[in-house]
């Protein structure tokens, strides 16, 4: 039998060779066969859930409350010291200083990740811009976002904060950042679906002494952390009333 | 408990007033007229018991209102209220929160030295197997048109 494994869409393109690493390493561990499908897009990805094709995500934390609530997942980890945060940035051309001072009838570029784009959007509340006054610009990427930005097809874009960081020299020195969020309880969790649930805590010790052998630490650091942390479901719920709160 | 403010703590020229609080507990505020602004980016959150007490803060809720951890948790969420709030927005918070919906609104909230914050702030019950274990409330950066807006709209609400 084999088990489907995916991660959410939008994590930097840096990292994919280290999602297909961690792939051979879980599975080596585990003696199961895992296989990793990467969805193009949200979309793509909710289909698969919906339809239980999916028994190991790497879920954001909008996935994560419906994983849980509706269909019978648990959380295992999540990366050390890491949770994702949003960035508003503009051409480096551009004159504005403050995001306060944006406009309605902005054109602004986001990806499809929901995550990002919520962070992102309550950055602009400051300057009175919502949903219904911004010019909305959709990218598939978060590089194209950037594309986007340099081209002028947009004037503000928001970006996950990990993804601009991974933006080449030459890019981000075409670019400004307004904003940068400091939300730091909104994180990424490795989740485990009702056909894996009697692996749970196997695989769970197995990925928090990853860290401690330089073969289980490389991996990790190819996925650009060191090591990866227990995550509890009360810690979840939290999340999830976070999310929850800020979608209002 | 909630004691009352301390003069050594206030920075800066103050007025007195003494708030009723809840319960029949009052409490004497010492207040200015300087404002902390909100950071850009940052989210102050909280949690709380169903009564309202502090169970957990965040670092920036630490940073904005001036009291350490030690003094906010298992205090009375009420430690913020601000003597500008006009009593009837913290009525229609609770009475939307305990019927489980959501609440959303502006609020001036209080700093442990007399200062004053706004915030965009969000009530969310958090409810656990179908009961209501306490609150969150998500504070974020209002915008400055709706500050203004809300300094001219609370004061005929007393």
């Amino acid at each position: 039998m084999s088990f489907m494994f995916t991660v959410s869409p939008g994590f930097s393109p840096a990292h994919l060779s280290g999602w297909y690493i961690f792939n051979t390493w879980l599975q080596k561990q585990t003696e199961l066969a895992i296989h990793l499908e990467l969805h193009d897009n949200f979309h793509a990805q909710t289909e698969a859930i919906k339809n239980d094709n999916v028994d190991l995500i790497y879920a954001n934390s909008f996935d994560a409350a419906m994983l849980m609530r509706d269909k019978g997942f648990f959380p295992l980890v999540k990366a050390k010291g890491k949770s994702d945060e949003a960035i508003i940035a503009v051409n480096s051309g551009n004159t504005v200083e403050d995001v306060a001072h944006l406009e309605p009838g902005t054109r602004v570029a986001y990806t499809d990740d929901p995550d990002v784009k919520m962070m992102g959007m309550i950055m602009l509340e400051p300057a009175d811009l919502d949903a219904t006054n911004i010019e909305s610009v959709v990218a598939n990427t978060n590089i194209l976002v950037a594309k986007k930005l340099l081209k002028g097809d947009a004037d503000a874009g928001i970006f996950l904060a990990e993804a601009f960081d991974d933006l080449s020299k030459m890019i981000k020195m075409q670019l400004r950042v307004l904003v940068r969020s400091e939300i730091s309880d909104i994180h990424h969790s490795l989740m485990i679906g009702p056909k894996l649930l009697d692996k749970r805590e196997e695989i769970q010790k197995s990925l928090l002494e990853m860290n401690a052998c330089d073969k289980g630490l490389g991996v990790l650091n190819s996925l650009g952390f060191d090591a990866w942390e227990k995550v509890e479901a009360d810690e979840i719920e939290f999340m999830i009333d976070l999310v929850d709160a800020l979608s209002m | 408990m909630i004691s009352d403010m301390n003069p050594e703590d206030i920075v800066g020229e103050f007025k007195e007033v003494t708030l009723d609080l809840y319960n029949s507990v009052s409490r004497k505020i010492l207040y200015t007229d300087i404002e902390t602004p909100y950071p850009d980016g940052k989210l102050i959150v909280s949690t709380t018991t169903p009564e309202g007490i502090i169970a957990h803060v965040n670092s920036a809720f630490i940073q904005m209102s001036g009291f350490t951890e030690e003094e906010l948790i298992g205090t009375p969420h009420s430690i913020l209220r601000h003597p500008d709030m006009p009593p009837a927005a913290f009525k229609d918070l609770w009475n939307t929160v305990i019927k489980g919906d959501k609440w959303q609104g502006f609020v001036k909230n209080l700093r442990k030295d007399g200062g004053f914050y706004w915030v965009k702030a969000t009530v969310i019950p958090n409810v656990r197997q179908g009961k209501v274990v306490g609150f969150t409330s998500v504070r974020r950066k209002p915008s400055r048109t709706k500050v203004d807006e809300c300094t001219a709209l609370y004061p005929p609400m007393f």
